[in-house]
């Protein structure tokens, strides 16, 4: 069999897609050396790693999301956008809450649980 | 017991039969509650005797396989929901019976012991949410939705059938362990630590576990088809503020079901590996913590109440709407009301308990977000008050059951507010207060909404109306017998008394039991009532036959088919310009039209996955409960190959050719043409044929 | 990147996920709907795994003077497994890429089974690493926290092991009836998964190994 023959502008989308993969591995990639490296390697203060690790964390997501899973911010018919923001917040609910009403109790009654 | 039968049985011995303890043991009590559970016991088996008799004598199994077991088409698949849901129904009736019998009895002791009450109330609490309340709303959600946005059916039908069997077999599962005794105590929640295994070892939490985890599967998976039914296959020009809404509310528990099922997965899997890999998630000891269960637990439990009661909400908008003769008041604000509802549902979970020791002002925040719920709460009740104003009301069956609904719902949704409050809730949490509130919330309802909707979608789904004579006593007896069983709660409640008691020591409670028990009575009478319903309707069919498909004059799409519709729904998809598009077809006189050709019409094609994945469910839970691993592992492995083998099947449809779509819709045509439409005063009688006269000027809006 | 091709690409886009185009137009609203269907089942997915990680964070004092993730985690293993699935990533993103622009089947098979060796690599190390765990005392009865490490990093696994399944599955169904409609359908939302799980991976990595570390 033989490679299907790609009109120009197939042609031109097929380097464009492939471009883009590269440049969301090559941004995850970096984004995952940092954290690693930080860990590893470089003595700082906790909360300020804590925070970088975070940050890091939620650019690869988007990262992840924007070139793998090809989820954009342009107007389309599409729901998932909304699907995904919508999850957001109920994750943020859920666990946000989960996070307060348990530390909360522990404060008050089970201090040996506090990390 | 030698290692060759342990390895066959895991732990299932002759104890778990429901008689034994009974004939080692001859204690007044024990043989009471001995024959007790063996009469259950005895009931289900014969029960399921007469069933496979029954199909053997009318020669019926190829036709139960291939036109129901088999069959992909929603609508047949929300009857079987239906079915589940009214067997469990009268199972878990007879058990609050008997535990309302129990407790009138029960100054100073009652005849049943504590084990055998714990079981009662857990069995109750867990059918009637998970193999009552889920199924029949699914059911229903499942015949109706597909037909009113002007669909063929669902997006995954096969899918659809793997929810039916998962149902199925959790139900089966809790029907099992009246033969195969005992149930869990823990309540229908199952907290920890009492459920861990260091102080319930027996099988009887493990049965409540798997049963429970096969509906929520079931549930997770229907909730995925509605919402991307209702997403992607909705007629050309049914927008999403021309839904009907019914379809909304479809939509919103099904968002509910995806996002709320969740966290019960997690709160029971943890659950589950703490009992069987010896894990200490919820344990006393090793830095288990049992608040996270509880947390967890309510975190779907909340979510879970509205996937309860928003289908019953625009069940009753159908049914205020149509039979008031009027469009319904504020469609686009009962829709808003319907999502500030579901997403607010999210945001009250720790009010289930207020009293766990948190700080005051974490009680406060969630305090106020519950009493939030109240506002598009109040905001419906007003609109369907303003829909039946100046209507033309006919008191039907359903209409019945929805005044009912509204007056109690109400009452309700007060003291709702009022436990809201946590200094409130700390005085009466745990007590019949508690259980006289949300049962005054799931009775008038969910269980109205479902009775309702069923006397209102009966006639489409079979081609005759349900007797109306049985109906009203039904209803009636619903609604006076919730009242006298109920309201003396509230009253037990504040004056103290713990829920989920087998006995009390206060005289003071004994007239309010007493009132309770009759109560309980005259629900027994409603399920009596309910059941002649159906027979003298089965009985009287012929009479009250509605072939052609609109016996209420109704609004939306499902009223423009035959009934029962054709497997396909449509002949062709319809085209909607409006809400209310069946009415604004006849207010145009364009119903009941010939399209100006045929085509072929795919349908998927049969599949048996529903029936293994079922049967493959039932053993998986079945091994797990007893310690049979041979079983766990067996039926695991067919379900792996079942699903990959199902990728492998390409033929999944099945076509419908033009000239038999034509043939069945032209004879449909034709009948109706022949029907004498009727006046709405007719309606009632056997002069109803499912064709009613054309609107008058005005009645449309 | 030139911005019309981007746009163009986007505009066209029907589902979550890589879409074929019109090159691929045969049964466009089935795979919208199973894409999609799909999509919302990882959502619902999704807040299985962030309850278990917002229970992990709970549990993190419950170590009921066990070892600690000082004591049992290995960064050098962390890195490896993080490394392997994010290029497995890659390497399933260029899968989808020959599978919508190439005829030739060979192309796409050998991306595919390099992901699904990836996969497999990740899950030897997974496992090498739990049984490392295993010999410093670290099993999930020992404590509340290892009981909700060993909930939430393994099931990561067991998701990483039924999608290893699924795209055996897809490979014997593509030897059995080609590259047909099915086997395309299936392949994106493979690849939707194993996107997902790599984004589920990124928690556990920051949360779990790098945040207990520090």
């Amino acid at each position: 069999m033989s490679r299907r023959t790609l009109n120009e502008q197939e042609a031109r989308e097929c380097k464009t897609e492939q471009r883009n993969y590269l440049w969301g591995f090559g941004l995850a990639l970096v984004l995952t050396l940092i954290p690693f490296g930080l860990v590893a390697f470089i003595d700082i203060e906790r909360m300020t790693l804590w925070i970088t690790i975070g940050g890091c964390a939620l650019a690869q997501v988007i990262v992840h999301l924007r070139f793998f899973m090809h989820i954009t911010l342009a107007k389309n018919k599409r729901e998932d956008l909304l699907l995904i923001l919508f999850t957001v917040l109920i994750l943020v609910i859920m666990c946000g809450g989960t996070l307060w009403i348990l530390f909360d109790l522990y404060q008050r009654m089970l201090p040996g649980m506090m990390p | 017991m030698s290692d060759a039968t342990s390895l066959i049985f895991g732990r299932l011995g002759w104890d778990a039969l429901p008689f034994w303890s009974m004939l080692h043991d001859h204690s007044p009590m024990t043989v009471i509650n001995g024959v007790i559970a063996t009469g259950a016991a005895g009931m289900v088996v014969l029960g399921a005797l007469a069933a496979i008799v029954l199909v053997t004598w009318l020669g019926k199994w190829k036709y139960l396989w291939s036109e129901w077991l088999t069959s992909p088409d929603h609508k047949k698949i929300g009857i079987m929901f239906i079915v589940i849901a009214l067997v469990m129904l009268s199972r878990a009736i007879i058990e609050a019976v008997l535990m309302r019998v129990q407790q009138t009895f029960g100054l100073d002791g009652g005849f049943l012991t504590a084990e055998h009450f714990g079981e009662l109330f857990t069995t109750h609490g867990t059918i009637m949410i998970f193999f009552m309340a889920m199924p029949f709303l699914t059911g229903i959600i499942n015949y109706v939705m597909p037909l009113q946005i002007g669909a063929r059916d669902l997006s995954f039908p096969v899918m659809n059938q793997v929810s039916l069997g998962l149902t199925a077999a959790g139900a089966a599962l809790v029907m099992i362990s009246l033969v195969l005794a005992p149930f869990s105590t823990g309540g229908w929640t199952g907290y920890p630590p009492f459920t861990e295994l260091a102080y319930n070892p027996g099988a009887g939490v493990d049965y409540w576990l798997w049963a429970v985890t096969l509906s929520t599967l079931s549930s997770t998976l229907t909730g995925i088809n509605f919402a991307v039914t209702i997403f992607k296959k909705r007629a050309p020009g049914m927008k999403l503020f021309r839904m009907p809404l019914f379809t909304w509310t479809a939509l919103c528990t099904a968002i509910l079901m995806i996002f709320g099922m969740p966290p019960l997965t997690v709160a029971t899997g943890l659950l589950a590996l703490d009992r069987y890999l010896d894990f200490h998630m919820f344990t006393t000891d090793l830095g288990g913590n049992m608040m996270n269960y509880v947390n967890l637990l309510w975190a779907f439990g909340h979510p879970e109440v509205y996937i309860l009661i928003l289908p019953p909400f625009g069940i009753f908008s159908e049914i205020f709407a149509t039979f008031s003769g009027k469009r319904i008041y504020g469609y686009r604000i009962l829709v808003i009301a319907t999502m500030c509802i579901a997403v607010l549902s999210f945001t009250v979970w720790l009010h289930h308990f207020f009293t766990m020791g948190q700080s005051a002002h974490i009680n406060a925040a969630f305090g106020i977000a519950t009493m939030l719920i109240g506002i598009p709460t109040g905001v419906k009740v007003y609109d369907w008050m303003l829909t039946m104003y100046r209507g033309r009301i006919r008191l039907s069956v359903p209409m019945v059951y929805a005044i009912g609904f509204i007056m109690l719902f109400v009452l309700g949704g007060m003291t709702g507010i009022i436990l809201a409050t946590p200094s409130v809730d700390y005085q009466v949490h745990n007590s019949l207060f508690l259980i006289a509130h949300f049962h005054n919330m799931l009775i008038p309802g969910l269980l109205f909404g479902m009775l309702s909707a069923t006397n209102f979608w009966f006639p489409k789904a079979t081609g005759f109306r349900l007797e109306e004579r049985w109906g009203y006593r039904a209803a009636f007896c619903w609604i006076i017998g919730f009242m006298l069983t109920f309201f003396p709660l509230y009253v037990l409640g504040l004056m103290g008394m713990p829920r989920r008691s087998v006995a009390y020591f206060e005289p003071q409670y004994l007239p309010w039991m007493i009132t309770a028990g009759i109560g309980a009575m005259v629900i027994l009478c409603a399920l009596l009532c309910l059941l002649m319903q159906l027979w003298v309707s089965i009985r009287d069919r012929h009479a009250n036959n509605v072939f052609a498909g609109d016996p209420w004059d109704g609004r939306t799409l499902e009223w423009a088919v035959s009934a029962p519709p054709p497997e396909y729904n449509f002949p062709v998809l319809p085209e909607i310009y409006s809400i209310d598009a069946f009415m604004t077809e006849k207010d145009r006189g364009q119903g009941w039209q010939a399209p100006d050709h045929y085509v072929d019409i795919e349908m998927p094609a049969n599949s048996t996955m529903g029936v293994i994945i079922g049967i493959t469910g039932l053993a998986m839970a079945f091994g797990l409960v007893w310690y049979m691993w041979w079983l766990v592992i067996g039926a695991g492995l067919v379900t792996l190959v079942a699903v990959i083998a199902r990728g492998f099947v390409r033929s999944t449809t099945r076509t419908i050719p033009a000239h038999e779509v034509q043939r069945s819709h032209e004879h449909w045509l034709e009948q109706v043409r022949r029907t004498n439409p009727i006046d709405r005063s007719l309606e009632q009688t056997t002069a109803n044929h499912g064709r009613p006269v054309p609107p008058i000027e005005g009645a449309v809006q | 990147m030139s911005s019309t091709d981007t746009h163009a690409l986007e505009g066209n886009s029907r589902h979550p996920g890589l879409n074929l185009g019109a090159a691929h137009a045969q049964e466009e609203d089935t795979r919208e709907e199973m894409v999609f269907g799909f999509w919302v089942f990882m959502m619902s997915d999704l807040i299985l795994f962030g309850l278990l990680f917002a229970t992990y964070v709970t549990m993190l004092g419950g170590t009921a003077g066990g070892p600690g993730p000082q004591a049992l985690f290995e960064l050098k293993s962390a890195f490896i497994q993080t490394m392997i699935l994010l290029v497995s990533s890659f390497t399933f993103g260029m899968a989808s890429l020959a599978l919508k622009y190439r005829e030739d089947r060979v192309r796409l098979v050998v991306w595919l089974l390099v992901t699904l060796a990836l996969g497999l690599a990740f899950l030897f190390f997974e496992l090498k690493d739990f049984h490392s765990m295993f010999d410093k005392g670290g099993v999930p009865s020992r404590s509340g926290y290892l009981s909700a490490f060993f909930s939430l990093v393994p099931l990561h696994g067991l998701h990483v092991t039924a999608a290893c399944i699924w795209l055996v599955a897809l490979l014997g169904q593509m030897a059995v009836h080609g590259l047909d409609a099915p086997v395309k359908t299936g392949i994106l939302r493979l690849a939707i998964l194993w996107h997902f799980l790599d984004i589920v991976w990124i928690g556990i990595f920051s949360l779990v190994y790098l945040g207990g570390l520090s």
